[in-house]
């Protein structure tokens, strides 16, 4: 096992600290314990279990830093390794925008940790897929998915008194099931900190459904149309734009977050008013750590308030010289919504599209943050508030910047996670005009 | 499907548990050779004492060096080992996993028995047991990338003075901003088998990179202009130009050197030209693409769809399937691409990044065809798949990032042959009324079965009765892979090939990279769809 407890973790780093004749060392620990299956064709292709230990230090002279990492753990090891940190120092050229530690803080332990999702076996991931292959045999379909669990823990130790712990787990499913012929196709994605929330025969019906659906989809023309994006969709759409909330970036002038004539877009109406993205640590449903990797406090933070611009993340340097107070990138985003189901969603709308996955969505324009990627796994035509048929997948291009000023309506929130990235989000199921689909594609 | 964008393109994913370390501890030479034949022997008794009918071992080094600057600023100066072994087992007739960087005596053994833990647990769950092509033993071999000059062995000073001294022309040509990075891999590699393959491999990699930005600060716009360099299977050599490794035109463009202060110089004007270029209007156009854009539209279009494994519906969750199905290569008949369309698959190529002496699963590398004359005549496979159509080796195909991630089918370098008869890119732009003449690669997207695609570029030239006439921005093309491909008039000869590629070609889960590079002359394709990309937010 490399996950240290949190006693275990502060004596070690305190040893490794006590080696240093740096003016300023930070020393960082990381461990992982790991474990995924993998499977296609209803049946199991690739499996492992992966466990690691890194030690990193970091030493200044002045605004000279070196960085040196380990993962041997034996006395002689530790003191060579903040050895080498401080030679690297000596060496290294002098880093203008180096900034002093961070002292000593009190942060609040976090509740990313679930023992049940760090008991994960290899015998119990093969009876969750197990499970998976039999809901997809039951719909005369074929499954492919994947699943894997994560328990990790970091902490940071520096010489001006900082300490920090945070230990978490993690559990993703996802699985796409295809009919024999290939003319369908459906796909469920679950991510969760707690293992005991996820129930991967449940999910595979809901992908098996989508399947079946979606066979014998029709062309429609490619255009401006009403879309509802499941969460899933919308996960994956706003990733770009969750991370994209850079202060620096912006007032260099190469984001979408940029103003004309210089400076950023900070309190400016940028969407609708329906809109508010924030971060909170102690979302039950989406916890993350409460400090930054830079050792800062993590809080909740609003940064699009009402469609307004509430707040960009400045680092340390960049806020000291733009004198405003520094702000750490999201660790975790939260997308409020109503209270709406999706079918709710379906049956207030006239004429539409849903959307139920997008796939490789790619930039094209930084500057409008404008996107492209297609429909995959399920996309049907409603009309009168119901879902009359399937439909060919389309291409879009579209900016998320410009897709959030044409909300609708908003369901219900929901956990889901990108499905290129792997990372959690909550966010509703989004209904929106004019959505750009600029082409068709034959891909089921 | 490529990676994500810029911020991957600087900084490749690491393999898991690199570590970070002084330059110097990247020259030592690690475990002696037969350190690791006797750590594999003991691997391979343990997980046979166990019930394993197969096994092999992979005991790896991976180095990797990052040097990265903006303007007159060093960002970072990163060098990271990542040492450890993992070991893929057959037991009960499924596959088991297990890595970790516990290289001793004792500690190998313990992970080839996780390893046979894992494949019984899943056995429980298979519907067929694996089926493993037949592989000879090698007995104790070696390869190594044939470089002239270890990038690794460069000092540092000299990349950093490069790099700051690339900055200085790209801002002293009216850029506001640069990027600049230098990546160099070192991939140690040993694998051993219970089929009696013991191999020693040293690979290399090297891509020096540079993003060059110019902001019209008065409008809140912006452009970007990305070097014409590609990453290269090479050592340290790549970076020293040669007049013949240079291709002349509109802009310079680079064979087997690159001329970095010459390329940043071109792209601080091109970056100045792009602000003012004219806005496309959207339709139909005869596009040429250079080869330093047309790799990444055969890697997206040509190299993912005949990747056996999507085929077969292995990546169905992740990077999808493919429209080039069995029953149209069985066919003997599917035409893919027009007459002129050649594309080969290949792992020996001197220069590229799919270039090994041997796969990650012992099997020697080789060239083959994928398409023939236009028609699907191949597929890419590995020892588990290659029954399925009907071969009776492997293609050698396998490959894993690193130690810790287990190795599966992943594209080799996968190229369009020149031409067969003389022709140069300008007798293709002079035959072209209505046309776009494309340098570098931009924005990329395609379809989970490789039919719809989009791709941008880095510079655009409007082509009107066969003479360029000015630069277009927002530039992208849209279009169904079976008919661009089929759309293609023209290929130059042999004299304008080159290669392309990338280091980060993401597939699987969890997600791998694979360095691969496609090699292309300048070709044409005849009314394809051009779409205009700008917004107004």
């Amino acid at each position: 096992m490399a996950i240290l407890s949190k006693d275990e973790a502060q004596q070690l780093l305190k040893k490794v600290l006590s080696y240093s004749k740096a003016e300023e060392c930070e020393v960082f620990l990381t461990g992982s314990d790991g474990g995924n299956i993998r499977y296609a064709r209803n049946s199991v292709s690739t499996a492992g279990e992966i466990s690691q230990q890194t030690l990193a230090v970091s030493s200044t002279f002045g605004k000279k830093t070196g960085v040196a990492t380990i993962d041997e753990f034996d006395d002689t090891s530790l003191e060579k390794v903040v050895h080498r940190a401080e030679e690297l120092a000596q060496l290294a050229p002098e880093n203008p925008e180096h900034m002093p530690l961070l002292g000593p803080q009190d942060f609040p332990q976090s509740i990313t940790y679930v023992p049940a999702t760090a008991a994960i076996t290899p015998d119990s991931r093969a009876e969750a897929v197990g499970k998976s292959i039999q809901a997809t045999k039951d719909a005369k379909l074929q499954a492919a998915g994947y699943l894997e669990n994560t328990t990790a823990f970091s902490a940071v130790m520096n010489s001006k008194g900082l300490f920090a712990y945070n230990k978490s787990t993690d559990v993703v499913f996802s699985v796409t099931t295809r009919n024999e012929e290939g003319t369908g196709s459906g796909y469920a994605a679950r991510g969760y900190h707690d293992v005991s929330k996820l129930d991967t025969y449940t999910a595979t019906k809901i992908a098996a459904t989508k399947a079946n659906g979606s066979i014998g989809a029709k062309a429609i023309e490619p255009g401006k149309y009403t879309v509802i994006l499941e969460p899933v969709a919308v996960a994956y759409l706003l990733e770009s734009l969750f991370f994209g909330l850079d202060a620096r970036n912006a007032d260099e002038g190469r984001s979408f977050m940029s103003k004309a004539g210089g400076g950023n877009r900070l309190g400016e109406q940028l969407m609708d008013t329906k809109v508010n993205i924030y971060s909170d640590p102690f979302n039950p449903e989406l916890p993350s750590s409460t400090w930054s990797r830079e050792g800062q406090l993590l809080q909740k933070r609003n940064w699009i308030e009402k469609g307004v611009v509430k707040n960009l993340s400045y680092s340390r340097f960049w806020a000291d010289k733009k004198k405003v107070e520094a702000v750490p990138p999201p660790a975790n985003v939260i997308m409020d919504g109503g209270t709406a189901s999706l079918d709710e969603l379906i049956k207030s709308t006239e004429k539409g599209i849903l959307v139920s996955r997008l796939w490789y969505i790619r930039m094209v324009d930084p500057q409008t943050l404008l996107l492209t990627g297609l429909t995959r796994d399920g996309t049907f035509y409603i009309e009168n508030g119901e879902v009359k048929f399937p439909i060919k997948n389309f291409r879009f291009n579209e900016s998320p910047v410009i897709m959030l000023n044409n909300v609708e309506a908003l369901g219900k929130p929901e956990r889901s996670i990108s499905v290129e990235s792997y990372r959690s989000y909550l966010v509703p199921p989004i209904k929106a005009r004019d959505f750009t689909f600029t082409s068709l594609s034959d891909a089921v | 499907m490529a990676g994500m964008g810029f911020g991957s393109l600087v900084m490749p994913k690491l393999p898991f548990g690199a570590r970070m370390i002084d330059v110097s501890e990247a020259l030592n030479a690690g475990i002696d050779v037969a350190v690791k034949k006797q750590l594999a022997d003991i691997a391979m008794t343990a997980a046979r004492s166990k019930g394993a009918t197969y096994t092999d071992v992979r005991i790896g080094r991976y180095l990797n060096q990052f040097i990265v600057t903006r303007e007159t600023r060093i960002q970072n100066i990163v060098n990271t080992e990542s040492f450890g072994v993992g070991i893929r087992v057959i037991a009960n007739g499924s596959w088991g996993f297990a890595a970790g960087n516990d290289v001793t005596k004792d500690g190998i053994a313990r992970i080839a028995e996780r390893a046979v833990a894992v494949a019984k647990a899943n056995a429980k769950i298979i519907s067929e047991p694996v089926q493993l092509a037949p592989q000879k033993g090698y007995g104790e071999v070696n390869w190594k990338t044939p470089i002239i000059k270890n990038a690794f062995e460069v000092p540092i000073k000299e990349k950093v003075d490069l790099l700051l001294n690339v900055n200085g022309i790209a801002m002293k040509g009216g850029a506001n901003f640069i990027n600049s990075a230098i990546l160099a891999v070192d991939e140690q590699k040993y694998f051993a088998s219970t089929d009696g393959s013991y191999i020693d491999q040293d690979i290399h990699r090297i891509y020096p990179f540079f993003n060059v930005t110019k902001i019209d600060q008065a409008s809140g716009k912006f452009q970007t202009r990305q070097s014409l360099s590609s990453p290269v299977g090479m050592g340290y050599e790549y970076l020293t130009p040669t007049p013949e490794s240079k291709v002349q035109g509109i802009v310079t463009r680079y064979k087997d050197r690159y001329d970095m202060l010459e390329d940043v110089k071109n792209a601080a004007a091109d970056v100045t030209q792009k602000i003012s270029a004219k806005s496309v209007e959207p339709g139909k156009y005869d596009l040429v693409l250079d080869p330093s854009h047309l790799w990444l539209t055969i890697h997206e279009s040509v190299a993912h769809p005949t990747e056996l494994d999507r085929v077969l519906g292995y990546e169905a969750n992740f990077a999808g399937t493919s429209f080039l199905t069995l029953d149209k290569w069985k066919s003997g008949n599917f035409q893919f691409g027009s007459k002129l369309v050649n594309i080969v698959a290949d792992k020996l190529q001197s220069g590229s990044l799919g270039a090994v002496g041997y796969d990650d699963e012992g099997v020697k590398c080789k060239q083959w065809d994928l398409i023939k004359d236009g028609v699907l005549v191949n597929y890419q496979a590995i020892r588990d798949q290659a029954h399925i159509i009907g071969l009776k080796e492997s293609q050698g195909c396998c490959y894993s990032q690193s130690w810790s991630d287990v190795q599966f089918q992943r594209m080799p370098n996968v190229s369009l042959r020149p031409g067969k008869d003389p022709l140069s890119v300008d007798d293709i732009i002079k035959n072209v009324q209505k046309g776009i003449y494309i340098i570098g690669n931009g924005s990329f997207s395609i379809d989970q079965q490789r039919y719809n695609f989009q791709f941008g570029g880095q510079t655009f030239y409007e082509i009107k009765d066969g003479k360029i006439v000015g630069m277009l921005k927002d530039v992208a093309y849209q279009a169904n892979t079976r008919e661009f491909w089929n759309s293609c008039t023209a290929i130059a000869d042999q004299r304008d090939y080159r290669l392309g590629g990338a280091f980060n070609d993401g597939k699987g889960q969890p997600s791998q990279s694979n360095a691969v590079s496609h090699g292309s002359s300048t070709a044409r394709f005849n009314g394809v769809n051009v779409i205009n990309t700008a917004r107004k937010i």
